[in-house]
């Protein structure tokens, strides 16, 4: 707890101030949610009738799930995808020779930088004048979140591999083995350790990214949910902006979960000699959900 | 080439508008970040839970939601309109949700900042007698600010990036929407698409290089 750093055991005056502050937190705060809460019900949107919707059977057959599980195969196949691209690149900016250290940096760097969405459209843009016509919108994502989260990867390949302390491949090279060998038995094995919170975080900003497959009309989950949905039921906007919102944060913060608890487990763990590294984005090691906002 | 020669006062005039969108959004983002910060820092629980809940939420709902929601729910359902302008409208609508989004973000940086300082400099400003304002003032931020700037710089460039999401909040004036416009007549250019990439890493580099070099020349050593 952050806190603890900043406030000693309170004194009975502190003690008094510290309640009043937080009764007047409360008003504050009480008064912020009443004021949400009145703004909703001006406009009627507490109404049952455009709750009616989420508890039909039907309404998370046809929209929800349906748009949920395009969300979910996009974020796989573009995970598996930009965990072999970070990889590959991550692998290749390590090399000793310059001609592939250097191309692979490049791509590593130029996808990092440009933003994602621009990239989604152009590859939307671009297929049907390589491939010919068709639907594209799916590949667009997944290749689009590939490109991006998998030099995002690279870069935590690269850190993960560095973080193996340097004893560690002189003593491999000591007892004769071979570059790859070190690489291999020595440095990854150790590096994956170190590397698993940061890779599960930028995971979840895959996820998150998904859906930016909504502007280009890909049956995602904030397509299905946001767009069809109000669309069938006149009115339920907002209760659909509620209950897609709720379905992503429990997605992500499981996630998240699953990153912390790794996080703590590689930093007990004696396998490897490696530190778990920060997640892209994040300040020292107290971060582990933070990585960088993605779309 | 010839496309992107014919095409680019439109671009520019759309890249215009992500330049002053991620300048309200950083300014109004940074505002909102500190405020949370002083939140999450606080020695007060309901505050503390509050800005917890706001962070985790924000943080984990998709940006294209956020803005989507903040044109269709927010601004057409639930009335909160800034101009009567369309256009003026989005665009403070999609800086808002941008900054919104930012927000947590930005918090996150600066607590992540506070937990860098060593325990023992706080307990050393508590054994001299300042109070708590003032370990906070004196000692604690001035070294947490230090720590903060790359991650901040990030977040900032991510920040730059993300304008392009505006689209989803119904403001089609911005460099992607133009480009997107451009392809529906020419088709997918490549020439239009890397002068676009072109121009944003020229906004982010530099950023991405001051606030790096700004980072090591601030670094506390310890």
């Amino acid at each position: 707890m952050s806190t603890s750093v900043l406030f000693d055991a309170p004194g009975p005056r502190t003690r008094v101030r510290n309640h009043l502050l937080t009764l007047v937190s409360i008003v504050v705060v009480g008064a912020a949610v009443y004021g949400v809460y009145r703004g909703f019900d001006a406009k009627g949107q507490f109404e049952g009738k455009i709750w009616q919707p989420f508890l039909e059977a039907e309404t998370w057959e046809f929209f929800i799930i349906p748009g949920l599980i395009g969300t979910l195969k996009a974020a796989a196949v573009a995970a598996v995808l930009a965990l072999a691209f970070g990889a590959i690149f991550g692998l290749a900016r390590l090399s000793d020779h310059a001609w592939i250290r250097v191309p692979a940096g490049l791509v590593v760097e130029v996808f990092r930088a440009v933003p994602l969405l621009l990239l989604i459209f152009f590859i939307f843009y671009l297929a049907p004048t390589l491939f010919g016509g068709g639907d594209y919108a799916f590949a667009a994502v997944v290749l689009g979140l590939t490109l991006y989260n998998g030099s995002v990867l690279a870069e935590v390949v690269r850190a993960g591999v560095n973080a193996v302390p340097k004893g560690q491949s002189e003593a491999a090279y000591a007892i004769g083995m071979r570059k790859n060998q070190v690489l291999r038995l020595v440095l990854l094995p150790q590096a994956v350790t170190a590397m698993m919170p940061a890779i599960v975080s930028q995971l979840v900003v895959l996820l998150k990214d998904t859906a930016l497959g909504y502007i280009i009309a890909y049956v995602d989950l904030l397509n299905t949910g946001f767009k069809i949905l109000p669309a069938a039921f006149f009115g339920s906007l907002i209760p659909a902006a509620i209950v897609i919102g709720i379905i992503y944060v429990t997605l992500n913060l499981a996630l998240s979960y699953l990153a912390t608890r790794l996080e703590r487990r590689s930093r007990r763990s004696r396998k490897s000699a490696a530190t778990p590294i920060a997640p892209p984005g994040a300040v020292g090691l107290d971060q582990t959900a933070g990585g960088v906002p993605g779309g | 080439m010839d496309e992107l020669i014919k095409y680019a006062p439109a671009l520019a005039e759309g890249f215009l508008e992500n330049v002053k969108l991620s300048l309200v959004a950083g300014v109004v983002s940074l505002l909102l970040g500190t405020i949370l910060v002083s939140m999450r820092v606080s020695p007060t629980p309901v505050l503390r839970a509050a800005g917890t809940v706001y962070v985790n939420v924000v943080r984990n709902t998709p940006l294209t939601l956020v803005l989507a929601f903040s044109a269709l729910g927010l601004s057409d359902t639930l009335g909160l309109v800034f101009s009567d302008v369309p256009r003026t409208n989005s665009f403070w609508i999609v800086a808002l949700g941008l900054a919104v989004y930012t927000s947590a973000f930005v918090c996150e940086a600066l607590r992540a900042g506070i937990n860098t300082v060593p325990l023992g400099q706080a307990e050393a400003a508590r054994a001299i007698g300042l109070t708590f304002f003032q370990s906070l003032t004196l000692i604690i931020l001035p070294q947490a600010f230090r720590a903060v700037v790359a991650p901040l710089g990030s977040v900032m460039i991510a920040m730059i990036k993300n304008t392009t999401v505006a689209t989803a909040g119904g403001f089609l004036a911005d460099a992607a929407a133009v480009m997107k416009e451009t392809f529906d007549t020419t088709g997918a250019s490549i020439p239009i698409f890397l002068g676009i990439v072109v121009a944003f890493m020229a906004l982010t580099l530099p950023i991405g290089y001051y606030t790096g070099w700004l980072a090591r020349r601030l670094a506390v050593v310890r």
